[in-house]
């Protein structure tokens, strides 16, 4: 069997585990019920966003350094699954937070630091679209996606000192908050089957963005010739 | 030292070409007091509102204000073919960005401090008994926006609808620098006004953050 179909099937399998987990393996919420299950693909996705970023960031990194197309591939391909997770994020967050708090959205720091995550990301992507020549279009991008990734912890930190309602920080927060152990363990493996998924999704878009600088580089020399 | 004396140079520059026509200066203040006449719409601007409303729309105007006025910083190096010229004439492209982010601070800092009366008469917000207080705050701001703002500048002058990316860019960047100084200064028109450290201290980090990565990859984003 081809390679990609077997890990993509894999990777199928690890999902429909890890939603079976999230619906029937970990115990129902004293206080919240049932709609607290939406927490395992909520937080395992903003995870799953946060490492596609830190891939782009470092191919970003690589790229400036080296100057291998292979790095500005591997970058946007991961702004892009990163983006695509922030966006489940934001979606299954309103879902969760509708009938706990009563409102769709508010304006509290993790929710505007991910919204501003996400819009640093959009400028990213739409940069590139902007720049034609391939080369100019790598650098430039690869610079001001390192600018947006330093900027992250800095959007981060000031939006959580001066406005807050999102839960405080349950995983690693203060004593005395945390997790019911299977709940955790159902966590750590929504996060794994979900990089399972980002990781396929890496491959494939990696691949159809290494098609397309070849057949730019083809049509260069046609328009040359 | 050659750095600090080539910026020296090339600052001279940026002030003489600007004040020869003072171009980016007027038309910018003239845009922060349509915004600011404009923003007076929105909401009831009587003294309590403006305390808590004032801080914020004034960065607001503010930061919109530089990202137009930002734009021209290397666009213009651009369509007159002076970029090359300005790389040769510099061992350390540093210097180009230093000089040029020297002078958008001046610019920005003189804008706010033309503005300040005006915004302090109209929306009734007594500036003075904290005005070195704001002078600082409006510093480390405008030193935060011009950074990140002439470094971005760099990238969109290479770009199509350059007029209309840099904003794109730049804004959801600057969010640390709207929060933090919308908070420092909203806590300096209060009734009982008083100096929120945090904010400041956390102005000049996001300043020197931003000036160490533009120090670092400054000839990167020169590249021809």
């Amino acid at each position: 069997m081809k390679k990609s179909v077997l890990s993509a099937m894999v990777v199928v399998l690890l999902l429909g585990l890890s939603g079976y987990a999230s619906f029937f393996i970990a115990p129902t919420d004293a206080k919240q019920g049932l709609i607290y299950r939406i927490l395992f693909l909520h937080v395992a996705s903003a995870w799953t966003g946060l490492t596609s970023f830190f891939i782009c960031f470092i191919a970003n990194l690589l790229y400036v350094l080296r100057r291998q197309p292979r790095w500005d591939w591997l970058g946007v391909s991961a702004g892009e699954t990163g983006l695509v997770f922030t966006t489940v994020v934001l979606l299954t967050g309103p879902i969760w937070a509708h009938p706990v708090w009563g409102i769709w959205w508010t304006w509290d720091a993790r929710l505007t630091s991910t919204f501003v995550l996400w819009l640093l990301y959009v400028s990213y992507l739409l940069l590139r679209t902007l720049v034609e020549e391939p080369d100019r279009r790598a650098l430039l991008s690869a610079l001001f996606g390192i600018f947006a990734f330093i900027d992250v912890p800095l959007v981060f930190g000031s939006i959580r000192w001066w406005r807050t309602q999102h839960p405080q920080p349950i995983i690693m927060g203060a004593p005395g908050a945390g997790l019911d152990p299977t709940m955790y363990k159902v966590l750590f493996f929504t996060w794994l089957a979900m990089l399972g998924l980002m990781t396929l999704l890496l491959r494939q878009r990696y691949r159809l963005e290494a098609m397309r600088g070849d057949l730019e580089i083809i049509q260069r020399e046609l328009e040359a010739a | 030292m050659a750095l600090l004396s080539s910026t020296a140079v090339l600052l001279d520059k940026e002030l003489r070409t600007e004040f020869r026509s003072r171009e980016l200066l007027t038309t910018t203040t003239v845009f922060v007091l349509i915004v600011i006449v404009l923003f007076s719409f929105s909401f009831d601007p009587t003294s309590e509102e403006s305390r808590r409303f004032g801080a914020g729309l004034l960065w607001l105007a503010l930061l919109f204000a530089a990202s137009l006025m930002l734009q021209p910083c290397f666009l213009r190096e651009q369509s007159n073919d002076t970029l090359s010229a300005l790389r040769l004439s510099v061992s350390d492209p540093f210097a180009i960005f230093l000089a040029k982010l020297v002078a958008n601070t001046l610019f920005l800092l003189l804008t706010e401090l033309l503005l300040l009366p005006v915004f302090a008469v109209l929306y009734n917000v007594s500036v003075l008994p904290m005005l070195h207080w704001l002078v600082l705050v409006f510093f480390l701001g405008s030193l935060g926006v011009s950074i990140t703002g002439t470094a971005l500048s760099a990238i969109s002058a290479q770009a199509r609808m350059r007029e209309l990316l840099l904003p794109l860019l730049l804004l959801p960047l600057l969010t640390p620098i709207l929060v933090a100084s919308t908070e420092v200064t909203a806590a300096l028109f209060d009734r009982s006004p008083y100096v929120q450290w945090k904010g400041v201290g956390f102005l000049a980090v996001f300043d020197l953050a931003f000036l160490t990565i533009l120090w670092l990859l400054g000839e990167y984003l020169l590249e021809e």
